[in-house]
């Protein structure tokens, strides 16, 4: 998974609390030898000095990560029950706990730059943090899940494969583990849509269908095109982010086009062919009024999205306190018989 | 029923590092932490975070307050003065062909 809402400017008080950070000689100094390590493509560990904006910066993009992992538990979450064989069942169900512990390495590593794991729970319940948008569309019929294995992640491993040489040494190291999960997550979705394509002509027509909704929303996981994507600069300035928006997505077109025609699906892009002089494919305009309406709130699952994730937790509240209080208990018990 | 009044101050559950050996022969390597309530806990979760391929075949947690860490604006003092001593290394010595691998 992925969030694009990486690119998203910061909250206005995020920006207020970076201006006040002093201009003293000893922090010129300290980001002197900050901007020497990244030029050299050195990495940054957790109790090493860093500018605040790039501790800010990773917070923001980190926890949204982690939110996208939990939240993108939803949309599949709901096919368990409904997987047409016990085999299916068994592969979403580890899909699923697979996302639920990315969220969890992706957690831990935000935590590193001080930030409380309580504290992100808050800003995604209560709407503050983003997530990715690509979750609050609907999956409507059992293709939709298997088109989420293969575009939705694929497009989520063509993003999280350059994270793996972030700057951020806890960030690097979560998304290794997490790629070398992720490809299990696209071939599964790839060969449950083979399976449907060798089917009747209604299950590859169901294909065909969510493969068209799918597809365009795919597209935009990438982020804004380049030229309106006013935080990428400083992103790769950071070696945060390492490819820009427009080529990761056009790496995803690219790769994505041969798959398709294998399945024997079309991709719903009348503008869709190679471009023999730029020996890539070019597509058509992505709808970013679209976008910006799902990711600002207004898409057809947000709220949805949003209350079971905030239900979840306040229904679990009684487990994590009990938890505690047996712990605490069984403290004191060691120490009564110890004496 | 009686609640203790001593009730503590419920929380975030505690934070754990984890360590797990991939295989019987090899040691425990750091792999991530974790929040768990207690050890116990922390055992099964890390079981279920962190070895859900077979990734290993035994697993340590570790409370993470309980860990001392130099400081890395120690780093200079601390690992520098070892860079001079090139006499450490085996490649230092250079032996006459004949002897062959030693």
């Amino acid at each position: 998974m992925y969030t694009q809402a990486l690119d998203l400017p910061p909250s206005p008080e995020d920006q207020g609390a970076v201006r006040l950070a002093p201009a003293a000689s000893a922090q010129e100094a300290l980001q002197a030898a900050f901007d020497r390590r990244i030029d050299a493509d050195g990495r940054i560990e957790p109790q090493e000095w860093m500018p605040e904006a790039y501790r800010k910066t990773l917070v923001r993009q980190i926890s949204q990560h982690a939110h996208s992992e939990i939240v993108g538990m939803l949309p599949e979450g709901n096919w368990i029950s409904r997987a047409p064989s016990l085999k299916r069942k068994a592969i979403l169900i580890a899909k699923v706990q697979d996302e639920g512990g990315h969220g969890l390495y992706l957690y831990s590593a935000a935590e590193t730059l001080g930030t409380s794991r309580d504290e992100m729970l808050a800003a995604l319940h209560s709407g503050k943090a983003k997530y990715s948008s690509i979750f609050n569309y609907p999956t409507l019929n059992w293709a939709d899940v298997g088109v989420i294995g293969w575009l939705v992640d694929g497009a989520a491993i063509m993003n999280q494969i350059p994270l793996c040489r972030c700057s951020y040494g806890p960030y690097a190291r979560a998304m290794v583990r997490v790629c070398k999960e992720e490809s299990f997550h696209q071939r599964q979705g790839y060969e449950a849509l083979l399976s449907m394509m060798k089917g009747t002509a209604e299950q590859r027509a169901m294909v065909q269908d969510a493969v068209n909704r799918w597809w365009w929303k795919c597209l935009a996981m990438f982020g804004p095109p380049d030229d309106q994507s006013p935080n990428s600069a400083q992103g790769m300035r950071w070696g945060i982010k390492r490819i820009s928006n427009d080529e990761l997505r056009q790496k995803f077109v690219d790769a994505t086009v041969p798959q398709a025609e294998v399945l024997g699906i079309t991709l719903p892009d009348p503008d869709l062919k190679w471009n023999e002089s730029r020996q890539h494919y070019d597509y058509g305009p992505i709808d970013w009024d679209e976008f910006w309406a799902t990711v600002n709130g207004n898409g057809p699952c947000n709220k949805e999205r949003l209350a079971t994730r905030v239900k979840a937790w306040n229904d679990g509240q009684w487990l994590r306190d009990a938890a505690l209080a047996h712990a605490h208990k069984q403290t004191q018990r060691a120490i009564k018989e110890a004496a | 029923m009686s609640t203790p009044t001593t009730t503590p101050a419920l929380k975030e559950w505690p934070l754990w590092e984890v360590f797990v050996r991939s295989k019987q022969g090899l040691e425990h390597k750091h792999c991530g932490s974790l929040h768990a309530s207690d050890a116990q806990h922390a055992l099964q979760m890390a079981r279920d975070v962190y070895t859900r391929r077979q990734e290993g075949v035994s697993i340590w947690v570790v409370p993470s307050a309980t860990i001392t860490a130099s400081e890395p604006d120690d780093k200079g003092e601390l690992f520098d003065p070892a860079a001079s001593k090139i006499y450490r290394h085996p490649t230092f010595y250079v032996l006459p062909d004949e002897v062959g691998h030693m």
